[in-house]
């Protein structure tokens, strides 16, 4: 039987992934499945409260995301934590190299987590990658 | 007695419905109604779908100029 826990591994910095990404996480967490989302690499600027700069658009489907009413994919993340209990979980290295403090992310994200520690989670998980 | 409430989420895309469900059955009581109000396709598969899955009472789902209503009922 397939594992109940899915770990969401989000590096890419473009909309149409970053959405991808969060409907997956969101849609899993309120259906009962146990979620952990990675945030790292080009991903996690979003991330940083006051980041106001826009997902770049990788094709077609992302202009037409960007002038329909699609929810943001930070909103997704902010109700996969809040109505299904996902841990959105920054990684410790991008956010040394970004040179951000933990009380500089947004709510909803969890505790800096090294790849010990991610790989240890998920030995038991099914792991998307985005 | 149970409640009967509209949640709106018309022009919304998926699954931005299904979270506007999701958040007004937490404020619910067992045995109200929400009708959800949807222009999003996917929303009216995939939301019976989830009621399903997680063990709420999927009541009907109906079409009024091209606004579908799907009604679920909470149950736990």
């Amino acid at each position: 039987m397939a594992s109940n826990k899915i770990c969401v591994v989000v590096v890419s910095g473009t909309r149409e992934r970053l959405q991808m990404a969060a409907m997956t996480a969101s849609v899993a967490a309120v259906s009962g499945q146990e979620v952990m989302v990675f945030l790292s690499m080009n991903a996690l600027p979003y991330f940083v409260k006051g980041h106001g700069a826009k997902a770049p658009n990788e094709g077609e489907m992302g202009q037409l995301m960007e002038n329909k009413n699609v929810p943001d994919f930070k909103t997704l993340f902010g109700q996969a934590a809040l109505l299904g209990d996902a841990k959105i979980l920054p990684c410790s290295m991008a956010m040394d190299v970004l040179g951000v403090e933990p009380e500089q992310m947004e709510s909803f994200i969890g505790e800096p987590t090294g790849l010990t520690r991610f790989l240890d989670e998920v030995r038991d998980a099914q792991v998307w990658t985005f | 007695m149970a409640d009967k409430k509209i949640v709106d989420g018309r022009g919304s895309f998926c699954p931005g419905p299904l979270m506007e469900l999701i958040a007004a059955l937490k404020s619910s009581q067992i045995g109200d109604e929400l009708d959800v109000l949807s222009t999003d396709k996917g929303s009216v598969n995939d939301i019976p779908e989830w009621v399903r899955k997680v063990g709420h009472e999927y009541v009907s789902t109906t079409e009024e100029g091209g606004v579908w209503h799907i009604v679920v009922r909470k149950a736990k």
